[in-house]
């Protein structure tokens, strides 16, 4: 007998004695639902979660607040042109000298102007070369305002390093990419995948991070210490 | 009867408790924590809704366990993942070795993986010649200590910078410094060659969706994504409890598991994979292996009355609010998870007989159930423990004890005798505590007997 055959032999031997649904035996509520089922999908879950306003005005408001604390750094402009102004403007005060991109609409319409050295992910360059490059620019699939979130693929981003590797990560997206909230996220990354998923997804929140010395914050562990994203609305 | 863990237990709390300098530090340490962590539980609308519904997607996942675990693999099977089922911990940390073996493996760097600690996988890989790297900085600190990690999710909490700047200068040669930024960076510029140079990456995970076959991990420092993205293989290590049904309950879990764990509304980086490298994409390891861990977690699942224990999503939560775990310390309870929920795993994992003294390390106050945000019934699971200890392996001087207190509380004449004769001995024993014998010595050496009345209250009710 095989191990997968041992394994689910000895699982499905255990579940013959019934447990006892959760709320029976650890008083509590149970969310009002009596249930204890599979969730079916997301629905229920805006219920319990953090609140995130209704309006597309609020939800800005409040992906703004939450790349404060987090220590995003947010450009919200209104288009091209004032999209390509900012990267420079983050390009000079930051002295990049190499930039790492992938090929994507919006980031060929604003990147080339930075007038960098460029090296594209679809060259398929080695980790060394992308982990000289100071900044590493990206399309993303989603931005989540309920927790100041990026949602990114390997396939929205340019794989899975361009986003990790360098010590800046810039994002670039636009206003309709802002989803309310993590049900919202995954209901998005369902219907835009389906079954052919990427194989990496990745939820950023945040530039990298520790408390591992003395629970004292450090920002910039292991990937990259400043984030900034470039909103055209 | 007490086993040898039992005593080292015993010898190492003692010392600890009246180590009030170690306690400072995990008082401090964890006093941030617990601010954010209540600001982030206020954000919610409903905690405890969201409490009770994870903890029925957890009950759904446990008690289906078969069916999810078919579709996770089969999923992950068919995007070109190789899955490993692991009956025990020598089965896994051998198919890792022959793995490293058939890459000719010269360098391996690993992210943080509790599961890997409870296998003992980088002792086993290290045996057949395999250096391994824990990139995780609270990992990488104890590594280079030789220690287990202090807390399953804060494993350096008990060292103090001025520690881990002596242990830098020491083993990585660098300059003395009191700033935690600095050291950080030191550990940054280290890992950022090992990435580079390392063959095969270890991960754990945090979740297994049943639903789309991927492994999700839970992440601050981005040592997990370094770790999944730049290595040609990447090897996944899971306890088959992980699982959950569907992808969208992430929404749920992920906010769940930071605020519990680490008082953020979602950490940093939660990263999905389910494959190796695809067709259209332009890097990730070529090749990517799950390996599916047993060890007695199918044991556990055959307790009905415990089996919730398999919901636990290893925030450490119950940990940070348990008043032995604050006195004691992590590494005093000698196993590789500590606190409530380590209490209630060990014995399950490694034998009641050496390891029912955990279920002992226990006020019974109840804030570990209480703070589990997937409600296991910590503190009564402990009581069961007892109960299942003794019905195993009566304790003869327990029954005898226990059967002549039953006699003398059916025996209420006999009793008063017994009470009136011992009243003028009682100062005696006072004094004397440490040197009687036990229960009573272990009893006395930390309390005092208060001063008995001169005359019991029947005396006196019958002398009105």
């Amino acid at each position: 007998m095989n191990s997968r055959e041992a394994i689910l032999g000895r699982i499905q031997e255990a579940l013959r004695v019934p447990a006892a649904p959760p709320s029976e035996h650890n008083h509590g509520h149970d969310g009002g639902s009596g249930r204890h089922g599979p969730l079916s999908g997301t629905q229920g879950m805006q219920a319990w979660l953090p609140l995130v306003p209704s309006g597309a005005d609020g939800q800005l408001a409040l992906f703004q607040k939450n790349c404060t604390m987090l220590r995003t750094e947010l450009h919200v402009v209104s288009g091209q042109e004032e999209a390509r102004q900012t990267l420079a403007a983050v390009r000079d005060a930051h002295h990049w000298t190499r930039a790492a991109v992938h090929r994507n609409e919006l980031l060929d319409a604003v990147v080339p102007s930075l007038q960098l050295e460029m090296l594209y992910t679809e060259q398929r360059p080695d980790a060394a070369a992308l982990e000289t490059c100071s900044v590493g620019i990206t399309a993303c699939d989603a931005l989540v305002a309920q927790t100041g979130s990026i949602l990114l693929t390997a396939r929205s981003a340019g794989g899975r390093s361009l986003s990790v590797l360098p010590p800046h990560h810039v994002v670039v997206a636009r206003g309709d990419q802002l989803v309310p909230d993590l049900p919202a996220a995954f209901d998005l990354l369902k219907s835009r995948y389906g079954f052919r998923y990427p194989s990496f997804t990745t939820l950023i929140t945040g530039p990298s991070r520790t408390g591992d010395i003395e629970r004292i914050l450090v920002l910039g562990a292991h990937g990259p210490k400043n984030l900034t994203i470039v909103l055209m609305r | 009867m007490s086993s040898t863990f039992a005593a080292k237990f015993k010898t190492r709390a003692t010392q600890l408790t009246a180590d009030l300098g170690h306690r400072a530090k995990i008082r401090s340490a964890l006093k941030s924590y617990e601010t954010a962590r209540d600001e982030r539980k206020a954000q919610f609308q409903d905690w405890q809704a969201a409490r009770s519904a994870a903890a029925a997607t957890k009950w759904e996942a446990i008690n289906h366990l078969d069916t999810y675990l078919v579709s996770f693999v089969d999923q992950l099977t068919a995007r070109g993942t190789k899955v490993f089922w692991a009956n025990n911990g020598k089965e896994a940390c051998d198919y890792v070795v022959a793995l490293a073996k058939e890459k000719g493996a010269r360098s391996l760097i690993k992210s943080k993986s509790m599961t890997s600690e409870e296998i003992h996988l980088n002792e086993a890989l290290r045996q057949a010649g395999y250096e391994v790297v824990e990139s995780d900085l609270g990992e990488y600190i104890v590594q280079l200590r030789g220690e287990a990690p202090y807390h399953l999710v804060f494993p350096a909490m008990h060292l103090t910078r001025t520690e881990i700047s002596d242990l830098f200068e020491q083993k990585l040669h660098s300059p003395p410094t009191d700033s935690p930024e600095e050291l950080t960076m030191i550990a940054r510029r280290q890992m950022r060659m090992n990435y580079l140079r390392a063959d095969i990456g270890i991960s754990g995970a945090n979740f297994g969706i049943a639903e789309t076959g991927m492994i999700s991990i839970t992440e601050n420092e981005g040592n997990a994504r370094l770790t999944t993205a730049v290595p040609k293989v990447h090897v996944a290590l899971m306890g088959i409890e992980k699982i959950l049904p569907k992808l969208s309950d992430l929404a749920l879990f992920l906010p769940l598991l930071a605020t519990a764990g680490a008082g953020q509304q979602v950490t940093c980086y939660n990263s999905l994979i389910g494959g190796p490298r695809q067709a259209d994409e332009v890097d990730g390891p070529e090749e990517f292996h799950v390996i599916l861990l047993d060890n007695q977690r199918t044991h556990l699942l055959a307790d009905a009355e415990q089996r919730d224990t398999l919901h636990c999503i290893r925030c450490g939560a119950c940990l940070n609010v348990c008043p032995i775990f604050r006195n004691v310390g992590g590494h005093t309870y000698g196993t590789t998870y500590q606190g409530p929920i380590g209490s209630v795993l060990t014995p399950h994992l490694r034998g009641l007989t050496d390891w029912n003294h955990l279920s002992y390390a226990s006020s019974l106050c109840g804030a570990c159930t209480e703070t589990c945000p997937v409600k296991i019934n910590l503190h009564h699971h402990l009581l069961h423990n007892r109960r299942n200890a003794v019905t195993q392996k009566p304790d003869l001087m327990e029954r005898l004890a226990m059967r002549a207190f039953a006699f003398l509380t059916h025996h209420p004449g006999i009793l008063n005798s017994l009470a009136r004769l011992s009243r003028p001995l009682m100062p005696w024993v006072s004094r004397a505590g440490p040197l009687l014998p036990p229960p009573i010595k272990g009893w006395l050496i930390s309390r005092d007997l208060p001063p008995v009345a001169a005359r019991s209250f029947r005396d006196y009710w019958r002398a009105r």
